[in-house]
């Protein structure tokens, strides 16, 4: 990239945490969210996902008016600029949410009027998220599968390239209610256990709830910071459901984030991969990672602790491969054992003390689409 | 300064009717949503038996961009990568969530599931004329011309594209609005350069 984009603050708020640091250190003594839940509201069987406590309070003092998944953005985005400085009402400041389903579950609980419809967009909950803070310019939304939340991170970079903004805080959340579990299930695709990316004997992914927050920034003061280095988007051209059969549009993504990183392949330290432990993404990931020549660079899937936080999760596993980078420390893939993958990728199954210098994160997901992004220092 | 980028074709659909390029292509004010939708796919004699799968926000947009690209857009011009899709809405798939919700009662079907993203829509187009290029789904409250310009600017500027679709398909119940627009470096005859004076004017006055 021309101009350097700096991360100046993150957050994530998980099951797991309130903080990224909570998060770090819990993931680090091998802490997951993903474990059994029987709730009827959510299910009529048992089901294995990272989910929130019910008595949970996210944000203090007064919530009314505010639904949960409006609740978790407030709450990640106030943590994320605590101490950083930056003016939310500057018109050099620029807000992103990314969310695949927002607040969805009203449908569940509330009768369906134009009023409640209206409730339900994405822009109203953006609306008041921005009110809440004070945001001076209208907040963009992204609303793009799973990779929502890796493209809100290109989307925030490539606006500061342009100099329209100076700041760009990345906010994605999702909230797993019986309409996003009922639909996953359709497909067939949840694991009856905790998952296990890239695992010989994985059987499909958990769902998993909570936000993250990435600040980036323009501003030279930053210099030193970890830097959004490239990142780019593709598509397969080839089935809404099911991901390409050859890798060959996630390695593209892949290649043209290289490319505008100035990097080769051999200067990857380490990927966080998307890994959902669904047999068919994960052998796409492993076909797409071998093309782009990264198959020896070391690789995990957060899935395990996490679940799949859909539009939060390109955030919030980035956000952990930063600490990663500060912490001379690559967390393991929880659940993978024996490679289960047709082209082998090196899947770290335990903790790896390595001095990175850069990471690789990717993400794919419904309509064919595919996301990657290069961080580094 | 960069060179301009410029609109080679456009593609309205609302209130029954259908314009290419400002022209009043085909009208019918009678039929409920669907029904249009259907009288658009026999009127052009398109055949692609994936439309009828599709729900009616991927309906709009697939049939909007093949009256787009129709006569304006040589198959083979470009590379797949170098063709992406950019577009917004105010509805996300909300359309399709209620049907999905209320479906799901009984069982749920993994067939609607799959359009319960907006981004979806982008998938089929992509499917049909093999668009491989960068692309993103926006929700917004109303159509914002200036953000989608800068986006789509950025990726012909930068060379990550040499041809974009953008524009807004938006569809609520019996509520529908698609206007597309294809977008490249190169000027013809009958383009008009990529402005949001123009792609407004284009949005509203049909």
């Amino acid at each position: 990239m021309e101009q350097d984009v700096f991360v100046v603050a993150d957050n994530i708020l998980s099951p797991i945490g309130k903080t990224t640091a909570e998060n770090f250190d819990r993931l680090s003594g091998n802490v997951s969210g993903v474990m059994e839940h029987d709730d009827p509201a959510i299910s009529s069987r048992p089901f294995y996902a990272s989910i929130f406590d019910k008595s949970e309070a996210f944000i203090e003092g007064n919530q009314t008016g505010f639904t949960k998944f409006e609740q978790l953005l407030i709450a990640s985005i106030t943590d994320a600029l605590k101490n950083t400085g930056i003016a939310v009402t500057d018109k050099k400041t620029i807000l992103i949410i990314s969310s695949t389903k927002g607040n969805i579950s009203l449908l569940e609980t509330e009768k369906n009027t134009p009023e409640l419809q209206k409730r339900i967009a994405l822009s109203t909950s953006a609306k008041l998220v921005a009110h809440h803070f004070g945001f001076s310019n209208t907040p963009i939304i992204i609303s793009n599968a799973c990779i929502s939340g890796v493209m809100g991170i290109i989307t925030g970079a490539r606006l500061l390239q342009t100099g329209q903004y100076e700041n760009a805080i990345i906010a994605g959340a999702d909230v797993i209610s019986s309409f996003i579990l009922s639909g996953f299930e359709s497909f067939q695709a949840l694991s009856p256990q905790v998952c296990r990316p890239f695992d010989k004997s994985r059987d499909g992914l958990n769902l998993g709830e909570g936000a993250g927050t990435i600040i980036l920034s323009a501003n030279k003061k930053y210099t030193g910071n970890i830097k959004v280095l490239g990142g780019a988007v593709s598509n397969d051209a080839n089935h809404i459901s099911g991901p390409s059969r050859t890798g060959k549009e996630l390695s593209f993504a892949i290649d043209q984030s290289l490319k505008e990183a100035g990097l080769s392949p051999n200067e990857i330290d380490f990927i966080s991969a998307h890994g959902t432990a669904t047999p068919y993404n994960d052998e796409m990931e492993a076909n797409a990672i071998n093309l782009s020549g990264l198959q020896s660079a070391p690789l995990n899937s957060l899935k395990g602790y996490y679940g799949h936080t859909l539009g939060a999760a390109g955030l919030i596993e980035s956000i952990i491969s930063i600490q990663s980078l500060q912490q001379d420390l690559v967390l393991p893939t929880p659940g993978f054992k024996k490679m289960g993958v047709t082209k082998p990728v090196n899947v770290i199954a335990e903790p790896l003390s390595v001095k990175a210098k850069r990471f690789l994160k990717t993400a794919s997901g419904f309509g064919g689409c595919n996301a990657a992004v290069i961080f580094g220092k | 300064m960069l060179a301009e980028n410029h609109i080679i074709s456009s593609c309205v659909i609302e209130g029954g009717d259908v314009f290419k390029n400002g022209r009043l292509l085909f009208q019918n004010k009678s039929a409920d949503l669907t029904g249009f939708l259907l009288s658009i796919y026999q009127h052009f004699q398109l055949n692609y038996p994936k439309y009828y799968k599709m729900d009616n926000l991927s309906k709009l947009g697939w049939l909007a961009s093949e009256v787009l690209l129709m006569d304006n857009y040589q198959k083979d011009q470009y590379q797949p990568e170098e063709v992406g899709i950019v577009l917004a809405n105010r509805n996300s798939s909300l359309d399709n969530d209620i049907k999905y919700f209320e479906s799901a009662k009984e069982i749920a079907s993994p067939s609607l599931f799959v359009y319960t993203l907006p981004n979806i829509v982008i998938g089929e187009i992509c499917i049909r004329n093999n668009f491989k290029g960068e692309h993103g789904f926006y929700i917004q409250e109303t159509f914002d011309a200036d953000f989608v310009i800068v986006q789509v600017n950025y990726l012909l500027d930068n060379n990550i594209l040499k041809a974009c679709i953008c524009g807004w398909v938006d569809v609520l119940d019996q509520y529908y609005k698609a206007a597309l627009f294809l977008v490249e470096k190169r000027q013809t005859d009958s383009s008009v350069p990529f402005s949001a004076k123009n792609i407004n004017n284009i949005f509203e006055t049909n």
